[in-house]
């Protein structure tokens, strides 16, 4: 057994909270930024019949369904240094590689499949006579979209990004093969946790970090569920 | 003025409806399947027509020829649906300004206050629709699609979801929109009491054509309108004249040129119009008049058409000029009485089978 030292636990040191620091700030970079996209491609995947449908929507899904060294990787080919993208950003001064934007590009396309998976679902559970009734009293395709829309599909917005928040905090494989472990850098709770656990004596940082990962964790669940009560109240569905 | 000439074919399915109407409410009437809801919501924009076209005070909505379409958010129709889709995320008051934000400023000629005290909302404004009767619900929704300052308000059988009691409560409503707002109305329905209450102008559909244009009296008392499917849908409105006579036994006599109209209950002042509904199955023939039978109400009449349908006919008596009274009676009624065009009838209907709640 672990011998644990109780008030140790409280106990960070800074090397740590930078992790934590970190973690926050990626995961929060990474749902803020792909929510737009996200809803975007919930709504057309809900709504619109394009050709190539199908194809939009497994790449989506891809990164559910492949290991996430894999995607760490690709991401690394497509937007390396080198890669195919990347070489045209590296010009003009974009880099992600080894950045913490990288760990926050992993963390999105991680999160994407869930984000969007979520917030379809709501797209689709609205009826469709509400959009109509507002063309009707005048409003465009657009105002309709942002009044009547994605007011109602709120619940699952906010569940969408709560899930791939969650994600973002928890992505290992993808970050570490794309930006690599550099402490301070793009070392997240989840690598620093790693590192701990392959040097010896290691455990009672590592236990430290979880507890942390655990109660935000737990936080982000209860925030999204009072949200989601709101919201749903606010709809007339609560009870 | 609204013009509709429009062609739709979309399956099995063939529309190929065309009427112009320039009073205040048209009728669509029709069963379900009729292809009424079609042409509503080819008026509203939903849907496009294959060819032909409408126009509203002469400006085109649609016209496929000439390459016009109005997209339904600049149509500035309102459109009241059957369930009234309200928005659950916003309170009535909101709900009911929704539309109004989106009328050219110009043309907000239709005052909030005026409108939530005419359909008595007042107190519902601050609620969620989660929070309303279904009743309720509908009201907001009338009131919704008023205040967006329509050319036109649309109805889609906007009581079909309602009981008795609400419909009865509803009905006034629509009419006192009808007079006080002065907008044109096309009002879609398959329930004669609430077109011959509030339309000027049925336009009878059946299996996606025009079967009739014409006023409520005369479009559900002529046998060439009358539905050929159910017996039980054929219906004949009655033009009379409230009595200036007090009530008898709680007896209001309305006066109608061919006799007395007994409607159980009050019937509005006297002096007034009211359109009686007559089912044809409610109607009994005689060749002579009858004496001692419970059958209050006795019009004299000529028959003008049979129509033969199996054991059944249903024969059109005219009660003098513009009036006609369907009945449908048995075949060997018909023999045993030997009607034919041009005889001397009496038709009888008892007051009980009568809906004085549905006069007008």
């Amino acid at each position: 057994m672990l011998d644990l030292n109780l008030p140790a636990l409280m106990d960070l040191s800074p090397a740590e909270w930078t992790a934590v620091w970190l973690s926050l700030k990626i995961a929060t970079v990474a749902t803020v930024a792909s929510l737009p996209f996200g809803i975007f491609t919930a709504y057309a995947l809900a709504r619109w019949q394009f050709p190539g449908k199908t194809l939009v929507n497994g790449l989506v899904h891809l990164p559910l369904v492949l290991p996430p060294v894999v995607t760490g990787f690709m991401l690394l080919l497509l937007l390396g240094r080198k890669g195919l993208i990347g070489a045209y950003l590296a010009e003009i001064g974009v880099v992600f590689s080894f950045r913490w934007t990288g760990a926050a590009v992993a963390c999105a396309v991680m999160g994407f499949p869930l984000m969007v998976r979520a917030m379809r679902l709501s797209f689709e559970s609205i009826d469709k006579r509400l959009e109509l009734a507002s063309e009707t009293l005048g409003a465009n395709g657009l105002w309709t979209f942002f009044l009547i829309t994605l007011p109602l599909a709120t619940p699952g917005v906010i569940v969408g990004a709560i899930l791939a928040f969650a994600k973002a905090l928890g992505e290992f494989g993808a970050t570490i093969t794309f930006v690599s472990n550099i402490p301070g850098e793009t070392q997240t709770i989840s690598a620093a946790i790693y590192s701990y656990t392959q040097v010896p004596g290691g455990d009672e940082n590592a236990m430290r970090l979880t507890l942390v990962a655990v109660f935000i964790a737990l936080s982000a669940l209860v925030a999204s569920e009072i949200v989601q009560w709101r919201a749903e109240k606010r709809l007339g569905n609560a009870e | 003025m609204i013009e509709v000439n429009v062609k739709l074919r979309f399956g099995a399915f063939f529309l190929d409806v065309a009427f112009r109407n320039a009073e205040r409410v048209t009728a669509l009437f029709g069963q379900s399947g009729s292809g009424k809801s079609v042409t509503l919501g080819i008026i509203a924009g939903l849907m496009r027509p294959d060819s032909g076209y409408v126009r509203l005070d002469g400006e085109p909505l649609v016209d496929v020829e000439a390459g016009v379409f109005v997209p339904v958010s600049r149509r500035r129709i309102g459109l009241v649906f059957q369930d009234s889709n309200l928005f659950p995320h916003l309170s009535v008051r909101q709900n009911l300004l929704y539309g109004r934000w989106f009328a050219p400023r110009a043309a907000r000629r239709i005052d909030f206050n005026a409108v939530v005290e005419t359909l008595g909302i007042g107190p519902l404004l601050s609620r969620p629709p989660a929070r309303l009767s279904g009743g309720e619900r509908q009201r907001v929704a009338i009131g919704r699609a008023l205040l967006s300052c329509p050319k036109l308000l649309l109805f889609d059988e906007p009581l079909a979801a309602l009981d008795m009691p609400r419909k009865l409560e509803i009905m006034p409503l629509i009419e006192r929109v009808r007079d006080e707002f002065k907008v044109p109305i096309v009002y879609v329905s398959h329930a004669v009491e609430e077109v011959a209450r509030l339309a000027h102008c049925v336009v009878m559909i059946e299996a996606g054509r025009v079967k009739f244009v014409g006023d409520p009296a005369t479009a559900f008392s002529r046998l060439a309108a009358a539905p050929a499917v159910d017996r039980f849908d054929v219906s004949s409105v009655l033009e009379a004249r409230v009595d200036e006579r007090p009530s008898f036994h709680g007896l209001t006599a309305l006066n109608h040129p061919a006799g007395t109209i007994w409607v159980a209950g009050p019937a509005g002042p006297p002096g007034s119009a009211a359109r009686v509904i007559v089912k044809a199955t409610d109607v009994a023939l005689s060749l002579s008049q009858p004496k001692e039978i419970s059958m209050r109400s006795v019009l004299a009449g000529k028959v003008a058409t049979v129509k033969l349908n199996g054991w059944l006919a249903t024969v059109e008596i005219e009660l003098g000029e513009n009036s006609y009274l369907l009945a449908a009676i048995t075949r060997g009624a018909l023999e045993d009485l030997s009607l034919k065009p041009g005889s001397n009838v009496y038709a009888l209907f008892k007051s009980a089978a009568l809906d004085e709640r549905a006069l007008a």
